[in-house]
């Protein structure tokens, strides 16, 4: 195996490639008057739902007839002012055992106009499983937390730390059966983002 | 072993067949469109791309370690292998000597280049293929046809009868909402069995040591995320030097692919979970040969959008499976032959040089011109076929003598108005299969061309 290193190394070094330089942060993204507006578009394009609400209180009454609260199930929040969690999280030694999920209402580090995208960190979750195996997802967003594009997405982000992220844009979805579009292919089944606050 | 005609005759001999799939992939090629309308910067972000990979292949090598270095800083084990047998058998020992029996595999074409299935297979480890359309193929016993659409060639009919016989879903139903979930519930089953999960790479990140996984169905996720052991294969052309520059590829990668604006589920690996293992493979297999080949070393931009194979007219005409190769369509015509210029002779020919999938690529590789190339290289390499090289060399004989061409060009004027279509439409001329001649002209352009002069002076 360190003979295939240090073949591919030196294959890859003695190639005749001419130089060109690393262009520096791509600066053009496209910006938006209205964040909020088309963040819900670009959301709804992709089979998700936008929920703009103040407090948690107004996001609970906006969820009810969402399908996640239309009946009730195991549930894994960690926003408890929404609703609250029917386990804990954090006693959760086996991810298997969260096949029977329900619904899962995280926090939403931030999201992105452009592709009605969410950023979700692992570091709050001790089971990475969670937003994938849930039946459904709710993702609570800081209005005041919206960017533009993906470029100013990565800006914000910061790496070193042995960390799990995802972009979440929308539900579970495929389209592989003659091009019609099924929502819940794996995933979730729906998908609500709450963009809470003023 | 079949030429790509003779599989694409196979294709068309059902033409309303033909018809459907070109207009399905069609259909995809119009919303690549519509997405890459909705982007002013559209060709900016493409020449950024292109940018950096041509950086990134320049010093591949410093980005190669410093992948490496990252990657093992945040705990993943980094193997190397120099073809794909090599990479079958670490794949093979990382499951072997974790007593792995079911692996669950979301999609990598790189896998598929190097058939790790049938390898792993004979050693008696089950491999599932999660993605829905690779699951498909893969109950079917068939290759998939295209990188992104895996069965597209498919009728739900079809899909219907395949779930009926391997699922047990009810006879005749063929309802694309009531298959997928079936499968969903299948291979839910399948997911919380597996011992280890497989993924491709989508971009890994030299200055973090991690990687991009992109799926829509979130198969990939929920692969990895149950069992201890995550195994990540990637050809060595898949790095990025940084971060940011996904911000550049993401926003390009799925607006090629489908028209979405980026896929449901971009997942961001950085080491392995608590208490459980990484191991990234990075592979060779003749990359590094292309890599300093001056005509051909853009190929290895190549981020498997699949928007190449959408808009071209051969493609969409003769299927994926024509191309009898892992990567189909104008830029498998590249890389395929690359590996084995004998087997994949046909393909750099299965191009009308429209130049639609260069236009359409979103890291600006010139395919159509590399397909030309590859052409010539064919003829220097002796593996035309008898047809094309007679045909050629009875050409280039006459095109030398002028008064040669001059005599069979009046003859031809003459007798191909008079001659029985027997002696015009036969196997000789496979150009008149589908087509008729065009009705010869009374006069060359040569006499056409003299008699103005005359007429002039």
């Amino acid at each position: 195996m360190t003979k295939s290193r240090d073949q591919i190394l030196s294959a890859v070094r003695s190639a005749p490639v001419p130089d060109s330089p690393l262009p520096g942060r791509f600066s053009l993204g496209i910006r938006y008057d209205d964040l909020v507006r088309q963040f819900s578009d670009a959301l709804a394009f992709v089979g998700g739902v936008a929920i703009q609400a103040t407090d948690p209180e107004s996001a609970r009454a906006q969820l009810s007839d969402s399908p996640g609260f239309s009946r009730p199930g195991k549930t894994c929040s960690l926003i408890p002012e929404i609703a609250p969690s029917t386990f804990a999280l954090d006693a959760v030694d086996d991810p298997h055992t969260l096949e029977d999920l329900w619904l899962a209402i995280l926090p939403g580090e931030f999201a992105v106009a452009e592709n009605g995208a969410v950023w979700v960190s692992g570091r709050r979750l001790r089971q990475r499983v969670v937003p994938f195996i849930t039946q459904h997802l709710v993702l609570v967003v800081p209005r005041s937390e919206l960017v533009n594009n993906l470029h100013e997405a990565y800006d914000r982000l910061e790496w070193g730390a042995a960390e799990f992220g995802v972009f979440i844009s929308g539900p579970s979805k495929t389209a592989d059966i003659e091009q019609s579009l099924v929502i819940g292919a794996h995933g979730a089944r729906s998908l609500a983002v709450v963009l809470l606050g003023s | 072993m079949q030429a790509h005609p003779a599989r694409a005759a196979k294709f068309i001999a059902l033409p309303q067949r033909a018809h459907w799939h070109d207009q399905s992939l069609w259909f995809v090629r119009a919303k690549r469109d519509k997405a890459a309308r909705s982007l002013p910067e559209w060709e900016s972000l493409r020449e950024a791309a292109a940018s950096i990979k041509a950086h990134t292949v320049a010093h591949l090598a410093d980005y190669l370690e410093e992948f490496e270095r990252n990657a093992k800083k945040l705990g993943a084990q980094v193997h190397w292998a120099a073809d794909a047998a090599e990479h079958n058998a670490i794949v093979y020992r990382i499951l072997a000597e974790r007593g792995v029996k079911r692996v669950v595999k979301s999609k990598s074409m790189l896998t598929e280049e190097c058939h790790l299935n049938p390898h792993l297979e004979s050693q008696g480890i089950e491999v599932i293929d999660t993605d829905l359309g690779e699951r498909i193929v893969q109950l079917a016993h068939e290759p998939p046809s295209h990188i992104v659409l895996p069965c597209i060639h498919k009728k739900k009919e079809e899909i219907g009868e395949l779930f009926h016989e391997h699922l047990g879903t009810d006879r005749g139903a063929s309802d694309p909402q009531y298959l997928t979930e079936a499968a969903r519930g299948h291979l839910r089953d399948k997911f919380v069995r597996a011992d280890a999960g497989l993924t491709g790479v989508n971009f890994a990140i030299a200055e973090t040591g991690g990687f991009v996984v992109c799926t829509n169905e979130g198969n990939a996720d929920l692969g990895v995320s149950l069992p201890p052991l995550h195994i990540a294969c990637m050809g060595i052309e898949k790095l990025i030097p940084r971060a940011q520059d996904l911000g550049v590829f993401l926003r390009l990668l799925a607006r090629s692919a489908t028209g979405q604006p980026i896929t449901t589920y971009s997942s961001h690996f950085h080491g392995p979970r608590p208490g459980c293992e990484l191991h990234i493979v990075l592979v060779d297999n003749g990359r590094s040969r292309v890599l300093g080949q001056d005509d051909f070393r853009r190929s290895l931009n190549c981020i498997r959008c699949g928007a190449c194979m959408n808009t071209c007219p051969v493609y969409r005409r003769s299927g994926g499976h024509s191309y009898n190769a892992t990567v189909p369509g104008p830029i498998g015509s590249i890389l395929e032959p690359a590996r084995d210029p004998a087997k994949h002779a046909s393909l750099p020919h299965a191009c009308s040089l429209c130049g639609s999938c260069s236009d359409v690529c979103p890291v600006k590789i010139n395919i159509h011109e590399q397909l030309l190339i590859w052409r010539r290289e064919l003829v220097a390499q002796n593996l035309l076929p008898l047809s094309k090289r007679w045909g050629m060399q009875v050409t280039s004989y006459v095109f030398q003598r002028p008064w040669l061409y001059r005599t069979l060009g009046g003859l031809a004027r003459t007798v191909l108005g008079i001659l029985p279509r027997f002696l015009v439409y036969h196997r000789l001329n496979p150009w008149g299969r589908q087509r008729e001649l065009p009705t010869p002209p009374k006069q060359s352009f040569r006499d056409l061309y003299k008699a103005r002069h005359d007429q002039k002076s």
